[in-house]
């Protein structure tokens, strides 16, 4: 086991040197490993001076999990230990960050929803911790597939929430969540979600730098709220507390909260910009009449259509969006200029992402807008899927 | 450092109300301690409560006053609350605290403490839950149970005034068997939940219940469950604080009521393990209890 004091000014107490995030992600030399999601999860954390991780069982993100307390293990994160449920290790976490730690834990679909109590009360807290969300399907009937309608359930916790396409977006991004997370003036809890088993379990090639660089450890002395640690002022808090009260004020002093943690979440967008070089990544034909607005795995397969397309001279482009929250609404809509068919491929049955981008786009954009095609419950998304749908639109009775 | 945050910046010090200067000025810390804090205090100086917020006569706002004031070491203590009548004297603690939710009270406090041991390995920081008995006893009861079995390093104060006070005096698992509460309507149909035995099965080290009508008893208990726990694991003590509103009971009789009830569902049960028995020895010897 490690001890915090152990860290000097240039070394974590892992013996790691002390790097800057820019360093971390754009600069230093890269090599190329052949990883599951799982795996590179770990080697992501273990680049990121982790202090506290709290975990629980649960298919498909338990390996991550195991990974991450094999970390602790070998000295890279200062805590770690198996809570007794998700609701359970979603408070444990909260304590944790409120103590001063840069706090990571992994879920997956019926986890997240036993939790969901506590991801309200993270934002509200401002704590800056980050879940990995593993997305699989939610009860019932049962399943452990992948489907990621639980990230439905998250729009509106106050949290940020970004998704990452495959396993070199997931070390990434889960580095660089950390640092946008952080920052004083967001300081919010970040959910960096992936699709279950698509990228938890499927092995990619993937650029890693060495292990022997991490981030800078966490400083809660710069955090908008103090630390629960009996060391920051003030000693008290408040005298009157709004909770007790029924009256103007305390309505005013709720409100001007839940704006204040949304409008951080808001503030998170050049941080984010800088460190994903970009809210929404497009790829395709740039005077293409036909997009694809995607997230996650179904940018991948989305990106299979666009290539099966151009053969027969279909133009399509690929616009896939990184951040779900904050939206990145301005983004979205430049990239559709010209556009007149928009399809949004989704692994769930509501269509959570086709409803966010017709919310954005509504009154702003002439294109119409196709929610789907849609798959759901474990089911793949060939890009066959996707090109039927856009052959339907495009050339109706006819199919492809 | 933790003594420091409560000295006021000279600059603002005549704009700062006397109940903050009182604080700086009056209240006791361990440091300047020959002797433990305690109970003899209350009468001269400044109580880490500063007045309250819960009904007139309410037991349970002189049992937090005994507690504050037989905490070790104020300075480097965390209260992890839950929601409940215990939720609305909270902020008037002028120590740091946590509201976080219902129920996850020994949740978060494990997360707390296991971060303070690792981020202030060399300080000795206690965390302590205080929580009613809904919070601790139903909602609550997984995460409190789950903390004990993992030894967690903190103590567990349960103000049990058997019934949820604060949404109206609706039955909990505390409530007596037969007591008419609302959702009750005919009578509570199964015991009252022995919470101190359970305690003891699941792994604490000092497990106490009791009745508040002894101050310097409630502070005795106090101490030594946050000794055992800081040194041990896990102590719990649960302390009977009557919701004399809801019995129908006036201002001044909530002690009488406590006073009957030392000798029926809160006759005195403690569990002291091998360990932090040989402990408290050498506390006492060395006059830290």
């Amino acid at each position: 086991m490690s001890k915090r004091s152990d860290m000097t000014n240039t070394h974590n107490w892992s013996g790691q040197k002390l790097v800057s995030t820019d360093y971390l992600l754009f600069e230093a030399p890269r090599e190329k490993h052949f990883m599951t999601g799982s795996e590179v999860l770990k080697e992501a954390m273990k680049r990121c001076t982790v202090d506290a991780s709290v975990s629980y069982p649960i298919t498909p993100q338990s390996e991550a999990a195991h990974l991450i307390g094999e970390l602790w293990a070998e000295g890279y994160v200062g805590t770690y230990f198996r809570g007794e449920n998700e609701f359970g290790v979603m408070s444990e976490v909260a304590g944790c960050a409120m103590a001063g730690a840069r706090t990571v834990t992994t879920t997956s679909g019926p986890g997240t929803l036993r939790a969901m109590e506590n991801f309200a009360q993270w934002s509200g807290t401002r704590i800056p911790c980050q879940l990995i969300l593993m997305a699989r399907g939610i009860n019932s009937p049962l399943t452990i597939q992948p489907d990621n309608l639980e990230v439905s359930y998250m729009l509106e916790t106050g949290c940020m929430i970004w998704y990452a396409e495959n396993v070199q977006e997931l070390f990434d991004m889960s580095i660089a969540a950390f640092t946008v997370a952080e920052k004083p003036d967001v300081h919010v809890p970040i959910i960096t979600v992936v699709d279950g088993f698509f990228v938890s379990h499927t092995r990619e090639a993937v650029m890693l730098p060495a292990d022997d660089i991490a981030l800078e450890p966490y400083d809660p002395y710069k955090a908008p709220l103090p630390p629960i640690d009996s060391e920051t002022p003030p000693g008290r808090f408040l005298r009157d507390p709004f909770v007790m009260k029924s009256n103007y004020i305390s309505y005013a002093t709720h409100a001007s909260w839940q704006w204040e943690v949304r409008s951080a979440v808001e503030r998170s967008r050049p941080y984010a910009e800088h460190y994903l070089k970009g809210l929404i990544h497009i790829t395709g034909e740039d005077d293409a009449e036909i997009a694809f607005v995607t997230c996650g795995t179904a940018s991948n397969q989305a990106k299979e259509a666009h290539r099966e397309l151009m053969k027969l001279g279909i133009k399509t482009k690929v616009i896939k969006l990184r951040t779900i929250r904050p939206f990145p609404a301005k983004e979205l809509l430049e990239a559709v200029q010209g556009i007149k068919h928009i399809f949004v491929p989704e692994f769930n049955v509501v269509g959570w992402l086709e409803k966010e981008v017709r919310k954005e786009l509504y009154n702003k954009c002439e294109a119409d807008i196709v929610g789907g095609p849609r798959v759901a419950g474990g089911m793949s998304m060939p890009a066959e899927a996707i090109i039927a749908e856009v052959m339907e639109k495009i050339n109706p009775g006819k199919g492809a | 450092m933790a003594l420091d945050i409560y000295k006021i910046n000279p600059e603002f010090r005549d704009i700062m109300p006397q109940e903050i200067i009182d604080l700086e000025e009056k209240a006791t810390w361990s440091a300047k301690m020959d002797t433990p804090r305690g109970i003899k205090e209350l009468p001269d100086t400044k109580e880490l409560l500063e007045e309250h917020s819960l009904c007139a006569g309410c037991p349970e706002a002189a049992a937090l006053r005994y507690v504050l004031s037989a905490l070790p070491k104020p300075e480097d203590t965390i209260i992890v609350n839950s929601t409940g009548c215990t939720s609305l004297m909270f902020p008037h603690i002028a120590l740091h605290t946590v509201h976080s939710l219902f129920g996850n009270q020994n949740a978060v406090a494990s997360g707390i403490k296991r971060v303070l041991d690792w981020r202030f390995p060399d300080i000795e920081k206690d965390v302590v839950v205080l929580a009613g008995d809904g919070a601790t006893v139903d909602i609550g009861l997984d995460y409190t149970l789950q903390s004990f079995f993992r030894q967690e390093n903190i103590t567990t104060i349960c103000f049990d005034n058997e019934v949820y006070a604060n949404t109206g005096g609706q039955e909990s698992g505390a409530t007596a068997k037969g007591q008419v509460f609302k959702m009750a309507p005919l009578g509570k149909k199964f015991e009252k939940v022995p919470m101190w035995e359970l305690a003891t099965t699941s792994g604490c080290h000092y497990s106490v219940n009791m009745t508040a009508s002894a101050p310097k008893a409630v502070a005795k208990a106090v101490r030594e469950a946050i000794l055992v726990a800081r040194e041990i694991g896990p102590t719990f003590l649960n302390i009977y604080t009557p919701c004399i509103l809801e019995i129908g009971l006036s201002a001044n009789e909530g002690l009488g009521e406590m006073k009957d009830q030392d000798k029926g569902r809160f006759a005195s049960y403690k569990h002291v393990s091998p360990e932090a028995e040989e402990f408290l020895k050498k506390c006492k010897e060395e006059g830290r209890i």
